[in-house]
């Protein structure tokens, strides 16, 4: 019985985190400036990559192998949100200038 | 179950390389390596589950870390032109 639960959760976890995948790529793919490119991106290294991850887990059970799945997750956690602050620093750095709405530009040029 | 996740990440990594390949600017380019990495590293955890040998867990672990490195490595390249200089606030200092 807790067996066939685990087993559905961590099914859910792994559809969940491939949809959230397929959304952030269509994202990057579609979206129209380098900085909300980001945003897609982000959404993808962050909630894919944990369900997808937790999935395993339940997969796994206590064992060994969580243990390396959350090693995983937590350099991920750490690595994914930096990379993503280096990437915008030095978009701004290299004087990349983000696609405003008409009126946002209006108001910044007065 | 596991080949439904493994084809989404492969349907992502797709995705992500055809935005690598448009990008007007290099910053799309790294934008879209980086996203392909990290889900190179969910595959190989995937994978391994799928085929039911979970040993290539130390593999997507060891890739997660050179990945990071390679984007800052990349990143600082582009920013700065250069590998041996020193960021910004150090160069600054030194000027002064």
């Amino acid at each position: 019985m807790t067996e066939s639960v685990i087993d559905i959760v961590s099914w859910m976890c792994l559809v969940a985190g491939g949809l959230f995948g397929i959304v952030g790529g269509i994202g990057v793919l579609r979206l129209p400036d380098f900085f909300t490119r980001l945003h897609g991106a982000g959404l993808t290294d962050t909630l894919c990559a944990a369900l997808i991850l937790l999935g395993l887990m339940l997969q796994a059970g206590l064992t060994l192998t969580t243990v390396k799945l959350i090693l995983i997750l937590v350099f991920l956690f750490f690595t994914s949100p930096t990379a993503t602050h280096a990437l915008a620093k030095a978009a701004l750095h290299g004087k990349l200038k983000p696609v405003l709405a008409a009126k946002e530009s209006k108001r910044s040029n007065i | 179950m596991f080949v439904a996740a493994g084809l989404t990440i492969l349907v992502t990594m797709a995705l992500a390389l055809i935005r690598a390949l448009l990008g007007p600017t290099v910053y799309d380019r790294i934008l879209a390596v980086n996203m392909f990495g990290t889900k190179t590293v969910l595959l190989i955890a995937v994978f391994g589950f799928l085929t039911g040998r979970p040993d290539f867990l130390d593999i997507a672990l060891a890739y997660t870390l050179i990945n990071f490195i390679a984007i800052i490595a990349v990143l600082k390249f582009f920013e700065y032109g250069d590998l041996s200089r020193a960021g910004r606030s150090r160069a600054k200092r030194v000027r002064r």
